[in-house]
């Protein structure tokens, strides 16, 4: 099927509507700067979808988040939702696990099995984290109304708000006495190990290389269910990290040949109007709701990676 | 429909129009002028072209920002 107005971009060799491009940012911008994700479990199968090959989805798809995240990011310092000594911190390992990420990419490539294995991953890994966010923010939500009905509408204000199931774990996680501790005011974590930090960004480079964008889906979890940063910060803070961390992504990617800076481009027209839209609509929901709204978009990823997977063909 | 979703929404749509425009018009010329540079360019300076990508979309970042920020602040009268 030839896609509507069809254009061609010949560093890909892709033949894609510009208006298929525009209106995927537009909309992946408004959950980036709603979500504080890169929106690449949409933005990567939207590319797939359309017939790029797995790697060059996940190399453009990353150049796209760069210039996304520039904006939404901004937005979200000017609203007071980003804590640059954890954003800075997080960079480092975030670079590394991107490279990682990056060269196993490579390898599946020289192996010629990068779109299967890729597909195969990425439905597991959005499945999973759709599963986990449903289960845990529900049940923040019902312990909240449970606490609500017990102080008698006593609690009150942001923090209030935004708790998860999982203080027990990010308590632990910040008494690892583990040499350099440092203290994040803004994120009001008293002290944690540099090396909790390195570590969670590590895994989210990791993924952010291997299955393209900045892998704000698993970031952003962890660093409120596991450093314990509230969510609206985890946000804002996921996409000032991100803007460093993809454009090493990018550039990454794109001396391995797996860029189309053309596709990202105009994929980016759509998406800078988007994230200013999602960023304002954050003031409006608390954190867990913020959280289980973002269930159903890891699926909308899955849905769109199984249905190219099993048919072969193109949306 | 309240008067203030009314109005919001109204200026949201006149947002959207104008910025459409811009857009068409200045991703063709993209299109138009960097397309052939880009490939060339993609093919024989690998590392000058993933140099010259993330400029591109770093600057197109910061225009599109101002723009947007602009727009809004046009038609709604005040600062978001």
């Amino acid at each position: 099927m030839t896609p509507l107005l069809a254009m061609h971009f010949p560093i890909s060799g892709t033949d894609i509507s510009p208006i298929y491009l525009v209106v995927t940012g537009f909309l992946i911008g408004i959950l980036g700067g709603f979500f504080g994700v890169g929106g690449s479990f949409i933005a990567g199968p939207a590319l797939r979808a359309i017939g790029m090959h797995w790697n060059f989805a996940v190399g453009t798809d990353l150049a796209h988040i760069v210039g996304k995240s520039v904006v939404a990011a901004k937005r979200h310092r000017a609203l007071g939702n980003v804590d640059l000594r954890l954003g800075l911190i997080m960079a480092a390992g975030t670079i590394l696990g991107a490279e990682c990420g990056a060269q196993l990419i490579q390898y599946l490539k020289r192996q010629g099995n990068v779109d299967f294995v890729v597909s195969i991953v990425s439905i597991v890994i959005y499945s999973s984290i759709s599963l986990f966010m449903v289960w845990e923010s529900s049940r923040t939500v019902r312990s909240q109304k449970k606490n609500r009905a017990k102080t008698d509408g006593a609690q009150k204000g942001r923090h209030a708000k935004d708790e998860s199931s999982f203080a027990g774990l990010t308590k632990a996680m910040q008494r690892i006495p583990l040499w350099p501790v440092v203290s994040l005011p803004t994120s009001g974590v008293k002290a944690i190990s540099v090396w909790v930090i390195i570590i969670v960004s590590f895994i989210g480079g990791l993924f952010s290389g291997f299955l393209g964008g900045g892998a704000g889906y698993i970031r952003m979890p962890m660093m409120v269910y596991i450093l314990g940063i509230p969510t609206h910060l985890a946000v804002g803070t996921d996409l000032f990290e991100i803007i460093i961390s993809a454009s090493y992504g990018t550039f990454s990617h794109a001396i391995k040949g797996n860029v189309d800076i053309l596709v990202a481009l105009v994929m980016h027209t759509g998406a800078a109007i988007g994230a200013q839209i999602g960023a304002i609509l954050t003031q409006y929901f608390a954190g867990p709701k913020i959280r289980l709204l973002f269930v159903p978009l890891p699926l909308v990823g899955v849905a769109i990676v199984t249905y190219t997977l099993i048919t072969g063909h193109k949306l | 429909m309240k008067p203030e979703t009314r109005r919001t929404l109204v200026s949201f749509l006149i947002e959207l129009v104008v910025y459409t425009i811009g857009i068409v018009v200045y991703f063709f010329l993209v299109l138009h002028f960097l397309a052939d540079w880009l490939e060339h360019l993609s093919k024989e300076n690998i590392k000058l072209y993933a140099i010259v990508a993330i400029t591109l979309i770093l600057g197109q970042a910061v225009i599109l920002e101002w723009v947007t920020t602009f727009l809004f602040r046009l038609l709604r009268g005040r600062s978001e």
